[in-house]
């Protein structure tokens, strides 16, 4: 089970609330994940990478394990950790304009877990 | 009573905003589609209800949203609508593909970057929704880089029409500010195979077989921009209006120049007449009076605000030439705003409504064909489109 999480406007679209999840079979790829996502919710299609040449949208982003595999291979397989679901795969939108509420709460959320330092 | 539906595009979402037949008293609805920028709205003729969204984000792309009644709900076409039995969204309705086929497309040529380059063909996003006057499943699509689109069935697929972009003068089209876009679709009532469109930079084209064939309507314009000013394309068209009783003349707003054509575009004369400048975007025709037309003049191509702050629309009564400020109720003052392409509309109400948003996010409205002027709204994004619906 893929772990997915999406920026905030491709959620509403799809009518979803909080991350996906999608079946991928093995080896876990990019492709293979964002070809289940789209099969899932064909609404997705075309706003991630194009209908037909499969790029990836320039203002879009894909991180994961605090890794950024934007311009890896679309074949290359994932972290053992998203293929495992441990980590989801983060869908992001580039910063310029704003990504969205979600992801500097989402932030804050990740601060908050995290010791406090002594001073 | 009858009453009015204005429909209103903005940077970050859609609003409409809904007021009985004397216009006074306004329900504001929205943001509809929030975050995200939309391009344009409009209403099918036939089906008033069955109104056409263009949402659309330099993040995530195109898609096109549907609403059957009048705008409380809406849906991606064949995404929303009709539930897969998991009931998740299913279909699309963002695929905007150039036809390349051999059997009915055209080959994708390059055209001119802003540098002077020439740079390939990619689909952006859809400027401009037509819906048809006669079918309410059929709607026609404006899209950057230029061509046009064509719906059968409610927007939930797409075919372009090829042979604008295979007109062969591709190579010469180019980029205005905004982009290469095919901005302005205009349909004409009397004469079903008869479309009028523009395109920054290319100029204006009319089809007279249903969207097979196009040649250029460029005849009289003239455009320092261009080597050739009188070339046959290259013109930076900024949009055309038409009063639907008289669908052989047009009106148009040029980058510079208010132009007029008598002839259905074969040949088009100049009627900027007194305005204090004649560079604009917007521009409509009174609904009754086919030689009264407004326009929103703007100080410059470099500076697009109006002339020394004051928020002015100005309005002939005479088909052009003969021009009258149009200011009560308007800021006279400190005003730095901007009136885009397919922010100006008009009712069909026995006193023309006319209507326009700017960038500044006010929406005005005149209940009395320009003589008097008050906001709507004053404080929504920066207003990209307005569409009006006279309702029963």
């Amino acid at each position: 089970m893929i772990r997915v999480e999406l920026p905030h406007h491709l959620r509403v679209l799809a009518q979803l609330s909080g991350e996906v999840t999608v079946e991928v079979a093995e080896p876990v790829t990019l492709r293979r994940v964002l070809d289940a996502l789209e099969a899932r919710y064909p609404v997705l299609r075309g706003t991630i990478r194009d209908h037909d040449s499969k790029k990836r949208r320039p203002f879009l982003r894909f991180f994961a394990c605090q890794e950024d595999l934007s311009h890896d291979s679309p074949d290359d397989p994932l972290p053992e950790a998203v293929a495992t679901g441990k980590e989801p795969l983060l869908v992001i939108g580039a910063i310029a304009g704003g990504a969205g509420r979600d992801w500097p709460s989402r932030r804050t959320r990740l601060r908050r877990q995290e010791p406090v330092a002594g001073n | 009573m009858s009453k009015v539906r204005v429909l209103v595009g903005t940077k970050k979402g859609a609003f409409i905003l809904t007021a009985d037949g004397k216009r006074e008293h306004w329900d504001v609805s929205g943001p509809f589609f929030a975050g995200w920028e939309i391009y344009h709205m409009k209403g099918s003729p036939v089906n008033p209800d069955r109104i056409y969204v263009s949402q659309t984000s330099s993040w995530s792309g195109q898609v096109i949203q549907r609403s059957d009644d009048g705008g409380k709900t809406w849906a991606a076409p064949g995404g929303g609508v009709q539930k897969s039995p998991q009931g998740w969204p299913m279909g699309e309705s963002n695929r905007f593909v150039y036809d390349t086929s051999a059997e009915t497309g055209k080959p994708l040529t390059t055209h001119q970057f802003y540098d002077g380059t020439q740079h390939p063909w990619e689909f952006k996003r859809v400027w401009h929704l037509e819906p048809s006057l006669t079918n309410a499943e059929e709607v026609y699509a404006g899209v950057e880089d230029a061509a046009i689109f064509h719906s059968k069935d409610g927007a939930h697929s797409w075919q372009e029409l090829p042979g604008l972009r295979g007109h062969g003068t591709g190579p010469k089209w180019q980029p205005g500010a905004g982009g290469m876009c095919l901005h302005t679709i205009v349909l004409d009532p009397k004469d079903p195979n008869r479309i009028y469109i523009a395109i920054s930079a290319a100029g204006a084209f009319r089809t007279d077989d249903g969207g097979k064939t196009w040649k250029p309507i460029n005849k009289g314009l003239r455009s320092q921009f261009i080597p050739d000013q009188d070339a046959e394309v290259g013109h930076c068209v900024h949009h055309i209006a038409m009063n639907p009783r008289r669908p052989g003349v047009l009106f148009m707003q040029k980058h510079w120049d208010v132009m007029r054509s008598d002839d259905a575009g074969d040949s088009w004369r100049e009627v900027s007449g007194n305005l204090p400048t004649d560079f604009g975007f917007a521009i409509d025709v009174h609904a009754h009076e086919p030689e009264t037309i407004f326009v929103a003049p703007i100080k410059s191509d470099s500076e697009h605000y109006p002339l020394d702050g004051k928020l002015q629309v100005w309005r002939s009564k005479t088909g052009g030439n003969e021009w009258e400020a149009m200011t009560e109720g308007l800021p006279q003052q400190n005003c730095y705003v901007n009136v885009l392409r397919d922010a100006m509309s008009v009712d069909s109400l026995d006193t023309c409504g006319v209507y326009f948003g700017t960038t500044g996010g006010q929406v005005y409205v005149s209940p009395d064909a320009g003589d008097h002027w008050k906001p709507i709204v004053r404080d929504l994004p920066a207003v990209l489109s307005v569409e009006v619906q006279t309702l029963p």
